[in-house]
């Protein structure tokens, strides 16, 4: 069987996620933000009385910040060793059907996209990066110490 | 002995459980190295905890085992069939016994020596086959409790799971009460509250643990160590009953052992110098657990040498860790304190059993970092005493909630020493080369901003924000400055995402009430980040002291709003602490309002024929030392000192008069009356209060002050020097040569017919007296 994904766009592009990673999309409407943590956290919100924890994907790609002012922000919400993170992205836009496995990428990327990236996959909109979650929440700071 | 027995049947059944696929494996596979130490472990477990508890049989039959195993393992001999089947065969034995030790039937009937014999090199053919199975589980069933075995994790899921539908459901109840919905619906939702507290209640319970688990393991442990040690100690433990959160019991573990270590090693002589001191020779070893309030106390009690305070101090000086002038102004308390210090022992030799790498330094940190407190009392010659005190349960934690600009936190309630204002009268803030310095009441302590160390833009000018002494577990006193203080909440704190954590300025992150989520400080991280060096000893802080005394003293109060709306202010040494109840606890009963805290039932003031609300009743709970009183208020406004004139009431009543606070006026209420109406008339003194120094009395500070005040008297302290027309004193005490003294008694009647002391609540009386003693000056 083969793998769904969820597709989102981050700074633009258009990326997957692994659907079965995703517990949810959700809008953020309260960040509350973190004093001295590394960058990419924007901060702690509340769904359905969780904390979640927040991530800038695009800081943490070190492709700027998003731009939280406004408000609402759509987010999906993944978990990790017990803990669950809001990703916030552009955009979230559908669930497709993975036709190929993840093949390694040959192409140059941008170092941001480079530790994510668990490579290219096939889906009926075309090729997309197929994001790594535990990358993207580490951020950049871990990567570098490492 | 029957609990031992109980662990050590589930301990073996545990690991025969695991074994059961590994033996066919080995049996498959005689040179698999892994399943053979797995084997092995069981066989050397059974060998060891049956030699203590008599089993002669299985002991052998262990014993057997494992030297023919250990021959395998250490490459003497090799695993064949023969030798795979005897084990296989001895194992099966060791299982039918233990279930007949657990079912507390007789051993099953057998010879086992032509197993142990098929142990032996060249041993033919299979051994004996199985004894038929004996007591597989039918009389067990019968007299065993119904009980499954879960794991840990199973419930720890549980539990989080239903801490969450907690929290659900306070969102839930925030969002009925938004939205005006129909009774019905209300009823419903009060329904399922109800529920759900209830199986949070039973959940909590499953985490609960008696105590004994730990308490289980210590007469074994005292017994090794004393029979190393050539002494004679005997055990004697209580309230192995009393339940506590299974990962506290696993924190106290470590501490606990190393304290009954000491006790052993340094705290009990050996029989002949036991005998020389006039001793018996067999040492006591008490180990108690009680539960009060939401604390459990643990006492470990020796009756040996007891600590030498002396000693200690003259051992601290030498090693540096405090200065010689600092020494003479030490408390016996202070002085026994020094144990925890590190580097620190009055043994003159490092014996093999304390010197095991812990210290008691450690003992402290790891207690308080569980927020638990380490006591020490001792008296040379008689024994020591050390208790523990640690909280209940991890996840609940009370703390205080403070804000920088928009942005809330929440700080450790226990860790908090006092909270006092950075403008307050005895406070001045220095700046030392950039770093702050706090002096509070004389004592110089380290000042850090919280928004500085946050980073965070602040509209509140230094000199108005306050400051919070903080005690982080094992370390110094540090101010931290923070913009606002707001509520005191009980928190469920859950571990925060490891990307926060890695801030190291946070202990984890929570819920407020109004759905948002707060993160909780470590005090301790905090001062690191801050800069603050926690090593440092407090002592070295003193030095300021000495002369910090002058000017007149301020008052700290706290100032609330009552149920009927107006400004109040309250002693805040007399307030306990501050609690919150449903109305449903509050009754007239016997003439009085009462309100029913936990297991208390205290008179309820500040009612004052206001409505109580339909909800909820925060009350102050106000203590003189012996008696509780529940004084009821709408809302906390802020701490402050009385700075301006007090303008006294005419009449004696709740309020003792009125004065500017934060400038507006605010109703003083005199704490004196309110003891003396509500439990004056009930008060009976289970000892009689014992007030040797009037100026370090707080029930004369705070209570008999303030009538002795308005009654026009300037009050000075023991500590002042001058002439005294009048001196108060408890009944019994010395006062020297006085021109005058009014003696308070704590008992209603008088000792006799000569005794012309006053009874504390006695406000006429004393009021009398105070005029009289006027008078007589006038003369």
């Amino acid at each position: 069987m083969n793998e769904l994904l969820l597709v989102v766009t981050i700074a633009g592009e258009r990326v997957a996620l692994p659907a079965a990673a995703v517990e949810s999309v959700v809008e953020l409407d309260t960040l509350i933000p973190v004093p001295r943590a590394a960058p990419h956290v924007a901060g702690l919100s509340a769904l359905r009385s969780r904390v979640l924890t927040v991530i800038d994907c695009m800081r943490s790609l070190e492709l700027g910040a998003s731009d939280c002012s406004d408000g609402i922000r759509e987010a999906a919400v993944v978990e990790l060793d017990g803990h669950h993170y809001a990703l916030i992205v552009d955009l979230v836009e559908d669930v497709v059907e993975a036709l190929s496995d993840p093949a390694p990428m040959r192409a140059a990327m941008g170092p941001g996209w480079e530790r994510v990236s668990q490579g290219m996959v096939e889906t009926e909109t075309g090729p997309l990066l197929l994001i790594d979650v535990a990358a993207l929440l580490a951020g950049a700071t871990e990567a570098k110490a490492a | 002995m029957d609990d031992l027995i109980a662990d050590f049947v589930a301990e073996c059944r545990d690991m025969l459980e695991a074994l059961g696929g590994e033996i066919v494996a080995w049996e498959a596979q005689p040179d698999d190295r892994a399943r053979l130490d797995n084997i092995f472990r069981f066989v050397h477990t059974v060998k060891g905890n049956c030699g203590f508890f008599d089993f002669p049989r299985l002991e052998a039959l262990s014993h057997a085992a494992e030297d023919a195993l250990a021959d395998v393992r250490a490459g003497r001999r090799h695993a064949d069939g023969t030798l795979v089947s005897a084990v296989l065969a001895i194992i099966d034995r060791i299982a039918e016994m233990i279930a007949a030790i657990e079912a507390g039937e007789e051993m099953p009937a057998g010879d086992d020596s032509a197993l142990i014999e098929a142990l032996a090199p060249g041993a033919e053919g299979h051994a004996a086959p199985v004894a038929a199975a004996v007591g597989d589980g039918h009389g067990r069933a019968a007299s065993a409790p119904r009980t499954i075995r879960l794991s840990v994790e199973l419930l720890d899921r549980v539990m989080s799971t239903v801490s969450d539908m907690v929290l659900a459901r306070n969102e839930l109840a925030r969002r009925l009460r938004e939205s005006s919905t129909e009774v019905s619906v209300d009823s419903a939702f009060e329904r399922l509250s109800a529920i759900i507290a209830e199986m949070r209640d039973a959940i909590t319970r499953t985490r609960m643990q008696r105590i004994e688990n730990l308490f289980v393991a210590l007469p074994r442990m005292v017994r090794d160590l004393s029979a190393e040690l050539g002494k004679q100690v005997l055990v004697d433990i209580e309230g192995g009953d009393v339940e506590l959160d299974r990962e506290m019991i696993e924190m106290i573990r470590d501490p606990l052992t190393h304290i009954i270590r000491n006790a052993v090693d340094h705290g009990i002589e050996t029989p002949a110098d036991r005998l020389k001191a006039g001793k018996r020779e067999i040492g006591l070893l008490c180990v108690s657990a009680r539960q009060s309030g939401n604390q459990i106390l643990i006492d470990i009690q020796d009756d040996g040498r007891g600590i030498d305070g002396a000693k200690l101090v003259e051992k601290a000086i030498s090693n540096g860790v405090i200065e010689k002038a600092d020494a003479a102004q030490f408390t016996p308390r202070e002085k026994l304190a020094l144990i925890f210090e590190a580097g620190l022992s009055t043994a003159k030799e490092v014996t093999a059993i304390s010197g095991r790498g812990v210290g008691m330094d450690v003992v402290r940190s790891n207690v308080e970092r569980i927020g638990g407190i380490v006591e020490v009392d001792s008296t040379p010659g008689q024994g020591t005493r050390m208790t523990l005190r640690v909280p209940l349960t991890l996840t609940i934690i009370p703390a205080l909630t403070v804000s920088i600009g928009s942005h809330h936190f929440a700080i450790p309630r226990s860790a908090i020493e006092e909270i006092v204002r950075a403008n307050g009268e005895s406070v001045t803030l220095e700046r030392l080369g950039g770093a702050g310095v706090a002096t509070i009441r004389g004592r110089r302590v380290p000042e850090v901003s919280l928004a500085e160390i946050l980073g965070l833009e602040t509209d509140v000018a230094e000199s108005d924000r306050r400051l919070i002494v903080l005690r982080p577990a094992g370390g110094d006193v540090y101010a931290l400055s923070v913009d606002r203080i707001h509520d005191h909440e009980e928190l469920v704190v859950k571990p925060a995402a490891p990307a926060v954590m890695a801030t190291g300025l946070y202990a984890g992150t929570t819920l407020a009430d109004d759905g948002s989520p707060i993160l909780l400080f470590d005090p301790a991280g905090l001062a690191q980040v801050g800069g603050v060096k926690l090593e440092m000893q407090e002592r070295a802080a003193r030095i300021a002291e000495g002369p910090a005394s002058t000017g007149p003293k301020t008052i700290p109060v706290l100032l609330f709003r009552g149920l009927d709306g107006a400004r109040r202010a309250l002693r805040l040494a007399v307030v306990d602490r501050i609690e919150e109840v449903p109305v449903s606890t509050v009754r007239t009963a016997a003439g009085q309002l009462r309100v029913q805290l936990g297991e208390a039932i205290l008179p309820l003031a500040g009612g004052g024929g206001a409505e109580l609300g339909d909800e909820k009743l925060r009350l102050f709970r106000l203590s003189d030392g012996v008696h509780e009183i529940g004084y009821a208020f709408k809302e906390v406004i802020d701490f402050a000192t009385i700075e301006h004139d007090v303008i006294h009431a005419e009449k004696p009543g709740e309020i003792s008069g009125v004065s500017l606070i934060n400038g507006e006026p605010a109703e003083l209420v005199d704490a004196h009356w309110l003891f003396a109406t509500y439990v004056g008339a009930a008060a009976q003194a289970a000892e009689p209060l014992v007030c040797r120094i009037p100026g370090g009395d707080p029930w004369m500070q705070n209570m008999l002050r303030p009538i002795v005040e308005a009654a026009g008297y300037r009050v000075i302290g023991d500590e002042d020097g001058g002439e005294a027309d009048l001196v108060i004193a408890a009944q019994g005490d010395d006062v020297g040569e006085a021109a005058r003294a009014i003696f308070l008694r704590s008992e209603l009647e008088p000792a006799g017919k000569k005794d012309e002391s006053i009874y504390r609540y006695d406000r006429a009386g004393l009021l009398m007296a105070l005029k009289v003693a006027g008078s007589g000056r006038g003369k």
